[in-house]
């Protein structure tokens, strides 16, 4: 019984302290290292702020350069995906053209409208613009986000949120000095305050994991009318960090109550990070 | 054929292969561990980890598995070192197999490894969801602790193969 005991500690002690030929240093110290990295990470010191922001900067170039070969294979499938379905593509495109007319000089109006009675009640709501390009695209399971290629040279500031054409997809949570970090809508970890339109329900948006959403902090009888109606969520500007108004996504009957998002986060390249104004703010 | 076998050069990038396969893995954007595919992933990292430092540790330092670690929570976004402990956690279940192991088994391998991986996917939901509050998917890990149980005898076929190769161009 006690050989046993001993050869289990002798092996344990050789797994963990015995260093083979091309290795460097034992597993004991590297996992002490790993758990003393981790537990730095948990504190906000400015040295340690530091330090992550180098990291971050040299591993998001390093991973752009890398994704190059595979993002040029991405770009040629999909442009010749894109000459396969030219004619289905041409023919729904009209169709939208036609009804687009319409609705611009119906959004026109609103828009002036809107703007006058603003002015009325003395409200007013500024933006400012960022174009920035997406560096990493990297999916994973654990975090559902985006490396923007702006940082904090270019103001780029903690919560600012970020659009696709005119589409919310996510808000920044991490900024470096070139390049942040914008979590995306569909990330669990994502929470909108919106509104339900045309009802005027108020609702969170919440991330699943995958490529839809969902309704939480609403009555209940209010999710069975989801069942046979359509809905669109905008962002109610409830959080003070965005304008009210920004489309995000449609349930529609054969969603089953998730929101399917107007953009597709899989296909994005150039986004807006925007921040507002309001009122008297600057 | 037998001059290119015993090609210097073909000799320093088998050698270097299981490091480039690692590290292209943790900075690239294609991703085993996220294939947009519903109910079907797997770690491919793990996989390579657990083969490499089980069968020849000799061409995957732990440094190297360390600095992949840091890497790849940089570039998915988790906080910094969760990931090198967990690769590090790996290596030590196969460093602990490889001492009380005198003739390698496949079966054996393929065992420990399910309960290693559980083992790990175990250790970064406690310290993702516990610790820094992030919420995580727990089929998903799930998914992915099976999925990548299954491919390992396909990635064995792969890896022993290279490891046969690499050895026959060494004792050239």
């Amino acid at each position: 019984m006690a050989t046993g005991r001993d050869d289990f500690v002798i092996a344990i002690r050789s797994a963990f302290l015995k260093k083979k030929d091309k290795q460097k240093f034992s597993l004991l110290t590297l996992i002490f290292l790993s758990i003393f990295v981790i537990v730095l990470s948990n504190f906000n010191f400015k040295a340690i702020q530091v330090v992550k922001l180098g990291i971050n900067e040299v591993i998001y170039r390093s991973t752009y350069i890398a994704s190059i070969p595979e993002n040029k294979l991405k770009e040629i499938t999909s442009k010749i995906k894109l000459h396969m379905g030219l004619y289905e593509t041409h023919q729904k495109e009209l169709i939208k053209i036609e009804n687009s007319e319409q609705l611009k000089l119906q959004n026109e109006f609103l828009t002036a409208e809107n703007k006058k009675l603003r002015e009325l009640i003395d409200e007013s709501i500024s933006s400012k613009d960022i174009f920035a390009r997406v560096l990493i695209d990297k999916d994973s399971p654990y975090l559902k986000s985006v490396v923007l290629n702006k940082g904090t040279k270019d103001k780029v500031k903690i919560g600012m949120a970020v659009i696709d054409e005119v589409y919310l997809v996510g808000q920044i949570i991490e900024v470096n000095y070139s390049n942040s970090r914008a979590l995306l809508l569909s990330d669990l970890n994502s929470k909108i305050p919106s509104v339900l339109e045309p009802d005027d329900i108020q609702a969170v948006v919440s991330g699943t994991g995958s490529n839809f959403g969902t309704i939480e902090h609403t009555q209940i009888d209010y999710k069975e009318g989801f069942k046979n109606k359509e809905f669109i969520a905008y962002t109610s500007g409830l959080g003070g960090l965005f304008k009210p108004g920004i489309p995000i996504g449609k349930i529609d009957n054969s969603s089953d109550g998730q929101i399917n998002f107007f953009s597709d986060f899989t296909q994005l390249n150039y986004v807006k990070i925007v921040s507002y104004g309001f009122g008297g703010e600057k | 054929m037998s001059s290119l076998n015993k090609s210097p050069f073909l000799r320093i990038f088998l050698s270097y292969l299981p490091i480039i396969m690692l590290f292209f893995s943790v900075f690239n954007e294609f991703d085993f561990n996220y294939l947009k595919l519903d109910y079907f992933a797997f770690n491919f990292v793990h996989l390579l980890i657990f083969f490499w430092t089980l069968r020849n540790p000799n061409q995957l330092g732990y440094l190297a598995i360390f600095f992949a670690g840091i890497i790849n929570d940089v570039v998915i976004g988790i906080p910094i070192g969760i990931s090198s402990f967990c690769y590090l956690v790996l290596c030590s279940v196969t460093a602990y197999l490889r001492n009380i192991t005198l003739s390698p088994n496949f079966m054996k391998d393929w065992i420990s490894l399910l309960f290693t991986i559980l083992l790990i996917n175990s250790i970064q939901v406690i310290i993702l969801d516990l610790v820094f509050l992030i919420k995580v998917d727990y089929t998903n890990y799930l998914i992915n602790s099976g999925f990548t149980f299954l491919f390992y005898p396909i990635f064995f076929l792969f890896f022993n193969f290279l490891n046969e190769r690499i050895s026959y161009q060494a004792n050239d």
